[in-house]
């Protein structure tokens, strides 16, 4: 018995009045949803993934397109997705991939904090007249000064790590040359130069073009150890060593070998045309102290000049493997949250697998603070970062920065389509079809990245102001500031905040 | 210096408080006890919780005197606790990993006996310094306590407006732990992490109030990291970046390592501080100055103040008033 079409995900209907026969929504669907046919429009609306390139593109806002318009029989367990992933594993006997976040409908965390503001006993700053800082040391630093008295002179006994400078506390995660386009990649360099902040290579080597961008260039080294060499190490700004990844806890990656064009061949250093596979762990990596000798040996490499971070998932006992990765050489603790994007995941790992980053912020930093080594690490905080507020609740919570990924995708033009790993990216974000990448201009596309971060850099200021604090460092951590909004008393004293009112 | 003059100034800020909480401290105010720690302990039902106080001290130490601190009826004080007064010697050899075993000792015992015997609070615990608190208005409560009858070579005094807990003795300011005494005009925006900050350093903040802990970031950066007073307010109110970008190689450097080592030290919101140690006394205010501070000197005595009219009635003479900068601490030393 053949199970048969299931009802459409989209459907796309063209007003033929308004439409001018242009044929743009022909000409920019790399889904071939559109044709031109006897002077009308005709769609083929199953091939739409709602990327909304046409409705972008179309001069006369002539298509329309309608989400799930013949659904199943509503039932609260038989959800259509759990039904759609049973047609389609019965098909195929396969694990069913998924792009971006976790498309599940957790309660958000962020969504149940609210952020305090002063009133009469205390008088709110106003950022623009007064000093607001949220420069952001991030590296190791030490416990405590050593200090001499000599000639009424004071002298610094203690040396200070190298550490990154941030101008404002938010970076931009580690997306792949191979993940998304160089035009992507190079409008975010450009963009976190422009900013004063830094972002991630991912595991994908760094392209020469970027050589310019290299001091706000945080490279990665990953499982399958893409692109890493002494050079490679040499350029960042700092090193970052992945071992897992919030969108999917456990597993390592895969780039499909049709992603694999002379270019990302060469940054990666692999064969064109050969699939590049990330183990899920790293292979010299079984256990703390093997984590703890890379962490020394890439400092070595580089003779101590760089800071190393070291990012993990978010997982049940984060909190004790981020007090194991403090007591190494490394700098800074990256935590990504169950909510974090990928190009591609199983979907059974993206939707269930992992925590939310606010509750392992919260739980890693009480951790490092019960230890007394809070302040001698950093503590990055990604996954699911949408807004200024997301940013300013979860250094609240005890981060000292956030990476986001995402939000900036979304700055360049994605629509969250979520369909990423099909590598026909019609934004030319998630793509290496040359054409496609032409559609990204990085001109303006790093000034959207820039607006983005400096939009949020504002409204940080203008929350903290309002808090009353002139200061990231006063922020960080300050629970106190928080509230829990119908959040449960369990999840409440994780957090470390109490509820509303109270 | 007997306590009438500090009176006579507090009495000159009324406006600044609402007769709901009061305090003064008096260093150098038992000679006769002057190498003993001067535990001082409000009790709520004194036959129903001293003993477990006298157990716990005695675990550490001996008492080598005890008294019921002297009060004196006032029409609007209700005497709601009993303040008492331990003078005691730690045994050294009880912490012996320590450097400083005897501060360690009585630190604890505040912590131990403020978190786990209810009706019991211990509000002061250095050598040779008497606090006064209770709530009423300051006149009162120099009365209740007759202040006038205990000489000191630094006085601090505090008028408070409660908005947290009214009423409350233990909210009363001066704040004490070991050698240090603060009073606080102002609110912590900050209070959050530097809080977690300083109880990841064994510190437990059992006063409902942002106030101490400046006197435990005061104990850890000067007693337990040897920092110099000025380094510590610079940790607590330091230079802003674009600043410390300004100065030149040394200090800049002395300015980061301050900051990146003590970042949630800092302190943020409004606030103007005095801070007293057995050897000086360190006033300062915020990094913006949200709260006034107003300095003054006469002969060999130095004078900190909210307010220039409290320095006048005590010395009419005073001929330099100044009012330091944002951040700027002022500092004056005991010389002997």
């Amino acid at each position: 018995m053949t199970i048969g079409s299931v009802p459409v995900k989209f459907r796309i209907s063209v007003d033929h009045d308004q439409c001018m026969l242009c044929g743009r929504c022909v000409e920019n669907c790399p889904y071939d949803v559109f044709r031109l046919e006897n002077g009308k429009i005709h769609v083929n609306s199953r091939k739409c993934v709602a990327c909304h390139r046409c409705i972008a593109m179309c001069p006369r806002d002539a298509i329309n397109i309608r989400e799930r318009p013949v659904d199943y029989r509503s039932h609260p367990v038989w959800t259509t997705e759990a039904r759609e992933a049973i047609y389609n594993q019965s098909r195929t006997g396969k694990i069913i991939l998924a792009g971006m976040g976790n498309a599940k409908p957790y309660p958000i965390i962020f969504d149940s904090l609210v952020l305090d503001a002063c009133q009469v006993t205390n008088p709110s700053i106003d950022p623009l007249r007064e000093p607001m800082e949220l420069r952001t040391y991030l590296g190791k630093k030490p416990s405590r000064l050593e200090t001499r008295q000599r000639d009424g002179d004071v002298e610094v006994l203690t040396s200070l790590s190298p550490n990154l400078q941030l101008e404002t506390p938010i970076m931009v995660g580690h997306m792949s040359y191979g993940a998304i386009s160089l035009n992507a990649q190079s409008s975010i360099a450009r963009a976190v130069t422009e900013t004063g902040t830094f972002m991630g290579t991912g595991e994908g080597g760094l392209h020469q073009s970027l050589y310019p961008y290299q001091d706000h260039m945080i490279v990665q080294v990953a499982s399958g150890r893409f692109g890493v060499d002494i050079n490679y190490l040499e350029r960042g700004a700092a090193i970052e060593i992945k071992i897992g990844q919030g969108a999917k806890p456990g597993i390592g990656g895969h780039l499909p070998g049709e992603k694999v064009c002379e270019d990302v061949s060469c940054t990666r250093m692999i064969p064109v045309g050969s699939d590049a596979i990330s183990p899920a762990p790293h292979h010299d990596i079984y256990s703390i102290e093997d984590l703890k000798q890379l962490v020394r040996s890439l400092k070595e490499a580089t003779e101590w000049k760089k800071p190393v971070f070291v990012k993990i998932a978010a997982v049940h006992n984060s909190a004790a493997i981020a007090a194991g990765i403090a007591r190494s050489a490394a700098d800074a603790v990256v935590i990504d949250g169950f909510r974090g994007g990928t190009g591609a995941a199983p979907r059974v790992f993206r939707d269930h697998v992992g925590i939310p980053v606010e509750a392992a912020i919260a739980s890693v930093d009480a951790k490092l603070r019960s230890q007394g080594i809070r302040n001698e690490v950093s503590l990055i905080a990604s996954g699911g970062i949408r807004e200024s507020a997301d940013v300013a609740k979860v250094i609240a919570l005890g981060a000292d920065a956030v990476y986001i990924g995402t939000a900036a995708l979304v700055a360049m033009g994605c629509r969250v389509c979520g369909t990423c790993y099909r590598g026909l990216c019609p934004w030319g974000i998630a793509t290496q079809r040359p054409d496609l990448v032409a559609r990204l201009d990085p001109e303006i596309a790093s000034r959207n990245v820039a607006n983005l971060i400096h939009a949020w850099t504002l409204e940080l200021s203008e929350l903290m102001g309002a808090a009353g604090i002139n200061s990231i460092e006063s922020l960080r951590g300050n629970r106190d500031r928080l509230r829990g909004y119908l959040l449960d008393e369990s999840i409440m004293k994780v957090l470390d905040v109490k509820p509303v009112g109270a | 210096m007997d306590g009438r003059a500090i009176r006579s100034a507090l009495s000159m800020m009324d406006e600044r408080g609402s007769g709901e909480g009061a305090g003064y401290v008096a260093y150098g105010a038992f000679p006769e006890f002057a190498d003993y720690y001067a535990i001082h302990v409000f009790f709520d039902a004194i036959h129903e919780t001293k003993a477990a106080v006298d157990q716990e001290l005695s675990k550490w130490g001996t008492i080598v005197h005890e008294e019921e601190i002297p009060t004196f009826e006032q029409q609007n004080i209700r005497k709601i606790h009993t303040p008492w007064r331990y003078f005691f010697q730690p045994d050294a050899r009880l912490m012996p990993r320590s450097t400083t075993p005897e501060d360690d000792i009585v630190m604890h015992l505040v912590m131990k006996v403020n978190t786990s015997i209810p009706g019991a609070l211990v509000y002061a615990s250095g050598k040779n310094i008497a606090i006064f608190k209770a709530s009423g208005w300051p006149e009162e409560v120099a009365d209740f306590y007759r202040i006038q009858d205990y000489k000191g070579y630094i006085w601090l005094g505090h008028n408070r407006y409660p908005t947290n807990t009214p009423g409350w003795w233990g909210g009363a300011h001066p704040f004490n732990l070991l050698h240090w005494s603060v009073v606080h005009n102002g609110e912590i925006t900050s209070y959050g992490t530097n809080r977690r900050y300083i109880e990841s350093y064994g510190y437990r903040c059992s006063m409902f109030t942002d106030t101490e802990v400046v006197a435990y970031l005061f104990d850890l950066l000067v007693r337990r990291h040897h920092l110099a007073p000025e380094l510590a307010v610079r940790a607590l109110a330091p230079p802003f970046w674009d600043e410390i970008d300004r100065m030149p190689g040394r200090e800049a450097y002395l300015n980061r390592a301050i900051r990146l080592t003590y970042g949630p030290a800092l302190m943020n919101g409004p606030f103007a501080i005095v801070v007293a140690k057995p050897d000086a006394i360190v006033g300062f205010t915020d990094r913006i100055k949200l709260r006034p501070l107003v300095t003054g000197t006469m002969g060999d005595r130095l004078y900190i103040s909210s307010e220039e009219a409290a320095i006048r009635v005590m010395e009419p003479e005073v001929g330099d008033i100044t009012m330091p900068r944002a951040g700027e601490p002022v500092i004056g030393r005991v010389y002997t």
